[in-house]
């Protein structure tokens, strides 16, 4: 039977027909073979579009649609559904992309015009060849992968973990907390960061449907949505966890003092040491790069003092492997190098600090126990704070990181609060976007704090009279009176900048994710799907796939976690069929396709002396279809015949 | 007066890295030569160099492989299958007689939409200055066959 296939052009408003002439294209689609009913509509994806489309299918008997639209990234999900809705079967549709492909990218409304007419005939000429497929479905591991024991982390488990799902929490250092732990205050409430965090993180320590691997990495990822499985190494602690009691006795005995990485290297930890004193879980562990004992072969001290005896000199790296249904990233964000920006004196002046490093000084369990004060112990009188350190610069990072402002003005009240400090913003904008915070910035505008418009240029020692003696001074042309300042302070706190974490592009590896060009984690799409990847099954949640701050990351904690849920309640998944199939009769067992699977999908029958394709670990990347020098292999909705077809039809050649 | 010759190129692309990337070319608005048509697969590594050939058959001026950054392939490491494939059919195309210019592999991430437009402009008046390849009249191979597979 000859297909019967319907067109569907789209306008998207005027995303489309501002510059493609929709109606030449649907005139053009219904004197090709077998186009029995085209059309135009604004929007294809609108209720009244599906309907349009659904009722086409009825009235007109059609056996293929392709509607001319958008990429079908964002929308061949939605017209599938539509067609199944109509009784055909989704892989009966095909998608042309004529906006993102076409009229947004071209200006020549012709140019525009004969490209769309060509982009729909090829679609026309492979949804000709198109043959309909079940979609497999296959059973959920009811279990997640957690990783990364931040906030958004902390948030999505503890909501997994409360709907009755099992959560595996997945931690590199050797506490949870994240970055949040790190904070003294928080903006624009000023309610105590570890008040609101730590009671989360014992939740999540003593939740029974949590598994917490702390001091662990995820080493390797197999499988596809609802069936992961995952190797993670638990690096050797050196401190039996059954054992000790938390006491604390050898961290005060320890000799051996390095910087300790949670007081941004502006204090000391031990080489047995917590991260910080409420580390979740309080058990210590041995650092082994810096313990004397490791290193020399004597000490021990540790061992000596230790009553409940839980040191173990001979523990190992163990490597577990878990299979998990859904995997929430929530590696958060890291910052940017400030030895890189040494204009403004990072590095070269010790009362330059960073954000961080501020936040550190400024905390209660910091290295001054909260009190604000220079490198010599003295109370600064003058502070500078200078906004967009390394951000929104072509130099450095181009976009905004979003939590400067506001932690900037945290910054300014508490040091209002805590000394008789002047304190100085050299500011581009104020960006204050968030539920609060405007009206924040309104009370510190009306607290004595100097707001400055002009970035920041430099921060020099170099002394112009005798109130710069012996200063930090900070330069910047102030816009508001056209004038550039140069103001005497004794401490600079740079706003720098948020950054992908150091090794996100590994990480990106391990999970099969894409990177925006701002190097963070990219999600699926960036405003209805900001917590999916491209990859099935793996989520994100917080700051590492873009700057956030605290409620952002929350929600964001709690969005992919939602999603996961919703994922695994269901009990079964929907998996790829458009996989990939041996053709008996032109198989000559040459074997080179098994060497070309990267999922090791197919397996040889010695009997036979035959391959066979696996569907439940074929993914569909056709790669064996394109090797097998018999063409003995199809590859279903990419089929040779379909994708040569669409080639013929990509232009009108003659 | 005769038309100016305007190259057709046909862009063989994988859907999660380049066909994700001219997306991205769309959706920021950057505009680029309209002498393009993509065909999507699944992966680089699907591209089968019968593809190629038949599009220049067809009449292509110039085709473009492009795929995902080795190493950051969706299906683990179709992407160098497609690499190393790719050496093979450029010295068979050379031996039909295709300037090699008209046939290029790149590797175009999602995220690289500045990259895409780069490339296809660069492509095109590469191709545009070498002129029209008619290769079916060059090499006379006459009509085009039934495909077996």
């Amino acid at each position: 039977m000859e297909p019967r296939i319907g067109v569907f052009v789209c306008h998207c408003g005027t995303n489309i027909a501002g510059v493609v002439d929709v109606n030449r294209v649907v005139e053009a689609a219904a004197a090709w073979p077998d186009v029995v009913f085209s059309t135009e509509y604004k929007f294809m994806c609108s209720d009244p579009g599906q309907h349009l489309l659904n009722d086409a299918i009825i009235r007109h008997k059609l056996t293929r649609v392709v509607v001319a639209a958008c990429s079908p990234r964002m929308h061949e999900p939605t017209f599938r559904k539509a067609c199944a809705m109509a009784g055909l079967n989704p892989y009966l549709f095909e998608m042309a992309n004529i906006r993102e492909h076409c009229s947004w990218v071209h200006e020549d409304k012709l140019a525009a015009t004969l490209k769309a007419i060509d982009i729909v005939r090829a679609a026309v000429a492979k949804a000709r060849l198109l043959e309909p497929l079940q979609a497999r479905m296959v059973p959920v591991t009811p279990k997640v992968l957690v990783v990364g024991g931040g906030v958004a982390g902390i948030q999505a488990a503890l909501d997994i973990a409360n709907a009755g799902t099992k959560v595996i929490m997945v931690e590199r250092s050797q506490s949870i907390g994240g970055h949040m732990a790190q904070l003294d205050k928080t903006f624009p409430t000023l309610d105590c960061s570890a008040c609101i965090l730590t009671p989360k993180m014992v939740q999540v320590a003593q939740h029974p449907n949590i598994e917490l691997m702390t001091y662990s990495d995820v080493e390797n990822v197999d499988g596809y949505v609802g069936n992961f499985t995952v190797k993670i190494r638990q690096r050797a602690r050196y401190v039996d966890e059954s054992t000790c009691t938390s006491c604390g006795v050898c961290l005060e005995k320890c000799p051996k003092k390095v910087p300790s990485e949670f007081d941004e290297g502006m204090a000391t930890r031990k080489a047995i040491y917590r991260s910080f004193p409420q580390a979740v879980p309080g058990r210590p562990v041995i650092d082994k790069e810096s313990c004397t004992y490791f290193k020399n072969g004597k000490c021990k001290i540790c061992e000596i003092f230790c009553e409940p005896k839980a040191i173990r000199w001979d523990d190992q790296d163990r490597v577990v492997e878990e299979k998990v249904g859904a995997i929430i990233v929530a590696t958060g964000m890291g910052l940017i190098d400030p030895h890189g920006l040494g204009q403004w004196g990072y590095g070269r002046f010790p009362n330059v600090l960073t954000g961080l490093e501020f936040e550190r000084l400024n905390n209660a369990t910091g290295p001054t126990g909260g009190r604000i004060t220079c490198k010599d112990g003295s109370e600064p009188k003058s502070v500078a704070i200078l906004h967009c350190v390394g951000s929104r610069d072509r130099n450095h990072k181009e976009y905004c990181s979003r939590v400067c402002c506001m932690y900037s003005l945290k910054f300014a009240h508490l040091i209002k609060e805590k000394t008789h400090a002047t304190v100085y913003n050299f500011y581009i904008d104020m960006r204050c976007f968030g539920k609060g915070y405007e009206e924040f910035y309104n009370r510190l505008l009306h607290e004595g704090v100097k707001f400055i418009r002009g970035k920041a240029a430099y921060v020099t020692d170099q002394a112009y009279g005798d109130e710069e003696t012996g200063k930090l001074v900070v330069s910047a042309e102030s816009t508001t009176l056209g004038q550039v300042l140069r103001v005497p302070v004794d401490m600079v706190i740079l706003a720098s900048a948020v950054a992908p974490q150091n090794d996100a592009e590994a990480v990106a590896r391990l999970f099969g994710m894409g990177r925006s060009p701002d190097g963070f984690f990219m999600e699926k799409h960036p405003k209805l799907e900001p917590f999916a990847t491209a990859t099935d099954g793996v989520y994100l949640a917080g700051s590492c796939q873009s700057p956030k701050d605290i409620p952002d990351t929350v929600a964001h904690g709690a969005a992919a976690a939602s999603t996961a849920l919703s994922m695994i309640s269901r009990g079964m998944v929907e998996v790829e069929a458009a996989t990939a199939e041996v053709l008996k009769d032109f198989c000559s067992g040459c074997k080179v396709c098994q060497d070309v699977c990267p999922y090791s999908a197919i397996s040889f029958h010695d009997d036979t002396h035959l391959a066979e394709v696996n569907a439940s670990v074929c993914k569909g990347c056709g790669t064996c279809v394109a090797t097998c020098p018999s063409s003995a292999i199809t590859g279903h909705h990419f089929n040779d015949l379909q994708v040569l077809a669409q080639i013929d039809a990509a232009f009108a050649w003659e | 007066m005769s038309t100016p010759f305007e190259p057709r190129i046909v862009v063989l692309c994988c859907n999660w890295c380049t066909y994700a990337g001219a997306d991205l070319a769309g959706t920021s608005r950057m505009k680029y030569a309209p002498n393009v048509r993509l065909v999507r697969v699944m992966c680089s590594g699907r591209v089968d160099p019968s593809f190629v050939l038949r599009a220049f058959q067809d009449g292509a001026d110039g085709v473009l492989v492009a795929g995902c950054h080795p190493g950051d392939c969706h299906y683990i490491n179709g992407n160098l299958k497609a690499m190393r494939r790719f050496p093979a059919l450029e010295k068979m195309v050379a031996q039909f007689g295709i300037e090699p210019q008209r046939l290029r592999l790149e590797w175009i991430s999602a995220a690289e939409g500045d990259v895409f437009v780069r490339v296809v402009n660069e492509m095109t008046a590469q191709v545009r200055a070498l002129g029209a390849l008619d290769w079916r009249r060059r090499a006379a191979v006459g009509p085009l066959p039934e495909h077996a597979g």
